[in-house]
């Protein structure tokens, strides 16, 4: 019997639609060039009219129309990219042949699918009770990800969704990885989506004054650890990936992107929404992530920082890699793909760490655009020159969410 | 409207709704098992019916239609205009 230690998990396909890109390669290759995917978005939505922000990160496609029509009837727009990214994932690891009952899903979600529902209530309001489509339900629960693509791919081990805001994507993978290790499951397809581009939800955030409101400028508006940065910019979008333990990876042959290593999962039990400045809780999630996957500060080359561009939350994150990283936080670089996609909320985590997957196959690390003023209070070393070539033995990926949420993923080069 | 007319609105419903070819839609065509409608699709088949023909399908019509010739039926006694 293998024991849980024993069983390693590889990171073996990869799968994302962003603002900056249709796919996992268009989207890093666009990173890499420090392509901004934040667009004013007010002359496509009447509604911002009134609002303070304009702005915002949508994907490129119209994720409906690279869809059967029928197919993508009944789906809430956050499903539709998720199933877009799960399809270029699965694809990407070669169609891995699994027993039903040793596959599974993991997707995560930060709100669901909050635009079906607001839609359907207003044709409620103004069309009656029989014009509800029978579908909203399906439509609109947040696990309807995480089973529309079991139902796609024939996954009988189970179909979770984890939900903690900005941590979903992050979460999903942590979650996954300790499925893996239980040895009952050998592949699991994780990650997380969200898109909800609708009046209410974004005056929400508009309200609680989250967001940039640099709407002249909306490539420049999301600034992580810039010293003008005023919030962050909100985006959609999905990424998957697919986890597959070493031994069945082994035995396919099939590529292989970054070892997932470990994860490391702590709350701040602090407030609902603000992080803990004392930055505790985040640092001991990187910590831990690191004892799990038995790395050293020393052996980290690199963090994706969860990296908003929100004034409270970047200098935040910087205190906890300090905390938990001591003098050695100097010594390696760290970047915010959010500078460039925006935030995509519950999805981001799982972006992420495509990105990294590809960051550590590549040997490559994007940058963080927009730093022009440095903040003093965050003076590591962020890449805000281009991006950069760096071989990577292991890197963190950080994803905070509202409510307290701490996750960190560290992956690991493999070689075999 | 004859029943042809019927068909006719009945298979544009049914290729909107779950992209069968009309041509499939025939008359003795069962909705479950040839049309392999659900029954979620099923209401909505229905409401887009009620809109388009102006007639009103309870949910106890509703279960009794079992191919298009039912539905076609049915939606001439509830009151199409001939």
């Amino acid at each position: 019997m293998t024991s849980r230690q024993d069983i390693r998990v590889l990171v073996t396909g990869v799968g994302a639609v962003t603002p900056v890109g249709d796919d996992a390669q268009s989207s890093w290759e666009a990173l890499l060039a420090g392509t901004s995917g934040v667009t004013r978005l007010d002359d496509r939505f009447e509604w911002m009219e009134p609002l303070p922000v304009k702005i915002g990160a949508m994907v490129p496609t119209e994720p409906g129309d690279r869809l059967d029509r029928v197919e993508a009837r009944n789906m809430d727009r956050s499903v539709r990219l998720a199933l877009l990214a799960f399809r270029e994932a699965w694809a990407d690891a070669g169609k891995p042949d699994c027993a039903k009952e040793r596959l599974a899903t993991v997707i995560g979600t930060g709100i669901g699918g909050i635009t079906t529902l607001l839609d359907q209530y207003d044709i409620f309001k103004e069309k009656g009770a029989r014009r509800v489509s029978p579908f909203t339900i399906p439509m609109m629960m947040p696990n309807s990800p995480a089973a529309t693509i079991a139902l796609e791919v024939g996954a009988g081990a189970g179909t979770r969704t984890p939900v903690s805001a900005c941590g979903s994507g992050s979460e999903a993978i942590a979650m996954a990885l300790e499925l893996l290790r239980t040895g009952r499951i050998d592949v699991i397809v994780a990650g997380s989506t969200e898109s909800i581009f609708h009046p209410l939800p974004m005056v929400g955030f508009s309200n609680m004054r989250a967001l940039s409101t640099r709407n002249d400028e909306p490539e420049r508006a999301s600034r992580p650890w810039d010293t003008d940065r005023d919030g962050f910019v909100l985006a959609e979008g999905a990424g998957i990936v697919i986890l597959e333990t070493e031994e069945h990876a082994k035995a396919r042959g099939a590529k292989v992107y970054a070892e997932l290593a470990g994860g490391g999962i702590t709350s701040d039990g602090y407030h609902i929404t603000a992080p803990d400045p004392s930055g505790t809780g985040a640092a001991a999630a990187m910590t831990l992530a690191m004892a799990d996957a038995g790395l050293r500060p020393e052996d980290i080359d690199y963090i994706n920082a969860h990296g908003t561009s929100t004034p409270v939350g970047d200098v935040a994150e910087i205190d906890a890699i300090k905390l938990a990283f001591g003098t050695h936080a100097r010594s390696f670089p760290i970047s915010s793909t959010k500078s460039m996609t925006g935030h995509s909320l519950g999805a981001a985590g799982a972006i992420e760490a495509v990105v990294v997957a590809q960051s550590i196959r590549d040997s490559k690390i994007h940058p963080t655009i927009n730093r022009d003023k440095p903040d003093e209070a965050c003076d590591l070393d962020v890449v805000p020159e281009g991006q950069r070539d760096l071989s990577i033995r292991a890197a963190l990926s950080n994803s905070f969410g509202f409510g307290g949420h701490n996750i960190t993923l560290a992956f690991r080069r493999y070689d075999g | 409207m004859s029943d042809e007319d019927i068909l006719t609105g009945l298979a544009e419903i049914i290729n909107e709704i779950t992209g069968r070819p009309t041509a499939s839609v025939v008359a003795s065509a069962s909705f479950t098992d040839d049309l392999d409608i659900d029954s979620l699709s099923m209401v909505e088949v229905a409401v887009a019916a009620e809109e388009r023909f102006g007639v009103k399908i309870p949910d106890e019509a509703l279960a009794k239609l079992k191919t298009v010739q039912d539905a076609i039926d049915f939606i001439k006694s509830a009151g199409v205009p001939a």
